[in-house]
């Protein structure tokens, strides 16, 4: 006997989708991209907050600066993402609520990141706006 | 006598699974909890981030009145929360990786890095923001 499955089981196709691990792995990965990126976010944002529209301008572009900042950006959206789905998964039973809040969560997090990560393009590559 | 019956057999006879509310509180189930209400705080947080640069990016009217928002008493609050809910999602998330490795699950273990992980948040917050305010009156 190789399986233990019930043929009602198999029928009804339940059991596992054999794809859940790759959410575990992205999640912890981006963790660890996250932690230094974070850390450094924190430190940055001490000087950031002395600074006006000028000295925040002159620090986005410097390449180091905006290179970590887009790494942020795509870590955070990569996160964020996967521990919403987990808490709207565990928490959210209604089927059509869930699947409007999963769509919701996809857009939110690629519309944050991709406005980001043009916004720090821009001031790196061509500098202020207007 | 159906209904006696039906009653004395019905679902509330039955044995439940404990709720939360008859859990005795300890710290580990309190990391658990914390750990995902941060991540939601940090979700949002993320999002003002994401509003700093596109503020930035708008122009200097937009980033000025961004910047008046988060400086405004209630976006120090929020902004005070969102450093302690980034420093123990950050701890506890290393509680996290090391358990992935099967280490730290003897229960005096869980519960030291449990009450590590929360003291560090909320200490390393506090100093973060000491040194935010000593810095903000030295530089200017």
């Amino acid at each position: 006997m190789t399986s233990y499955r019930t043929p009602l089981g198999r029928a009804r196709n339940t059991g596992s989708a054999k794809h859940g691990v790759g959410h575990f792995i992205v999640l912890r990965v981006s963790s660890i991209a996250l932690a230094p990126l974070g850390l450094w976010a924190l430190y940055s944002s001490l000087a950031l907050s002395r600074t006006g529209f000028d000295g925040a301008l002159v620090w986005l572009h410097a390449p180091l600066n905006a290179v970590l900042s887009i790494l942020l950006a795509v870590a955070t959206a990569v996160h964020m993402r996967i521990g919403m789905v987990e808490v709207v998964e565990d928490y959210i039973h209604k089927a059509s609520t869930k699947a409007v809040l999963l769509v919701l969560n996809y857009f939110v997090c690629v519309l944050a990141c991709v406005a980001a990560v043009f916004c720090i393009l821009k001031i790196a590559l061509i500098g202020a706006a207007v | 006598m159906s209904d006696a019956k039906a009653q004395s057999r019905g679902p509330q006879d039955r044995p439940m699974s404990p709720h939360l509310q008859v859990w005795r509180w300890h710290v580990t189930m309190a990391t658990s909890i914390l750990h995902r209400a941060t991540g939601m705080a940090l979700y949002v947080g993320a999002l003002v981030v994401a509003g700093w640069v596109v503020a930035l990016a708008s122009g200097p009217e937009a980033f000025d009145a961004y910047r008046a928002l988060l400086g405004s008493p209630l976006g120090l609050v929020v902004l005070f929360g969102l450093t302690v809910s980034f420093l123990y999602h950050l701890a506890n998330g290393v509680r996290h990786l090391v358990w992935d490795f099967g280490k730290g699950f003897e229960p005096k273990t869980a519960d030291m890095t449990g009450w590590a992980a929360i003291a560090f948040g909320v200490v390393a917050s506090v100093l973060i923001w000491i040194i935010a305010f000593l810095g903000m009156g030295a530089g200017q």
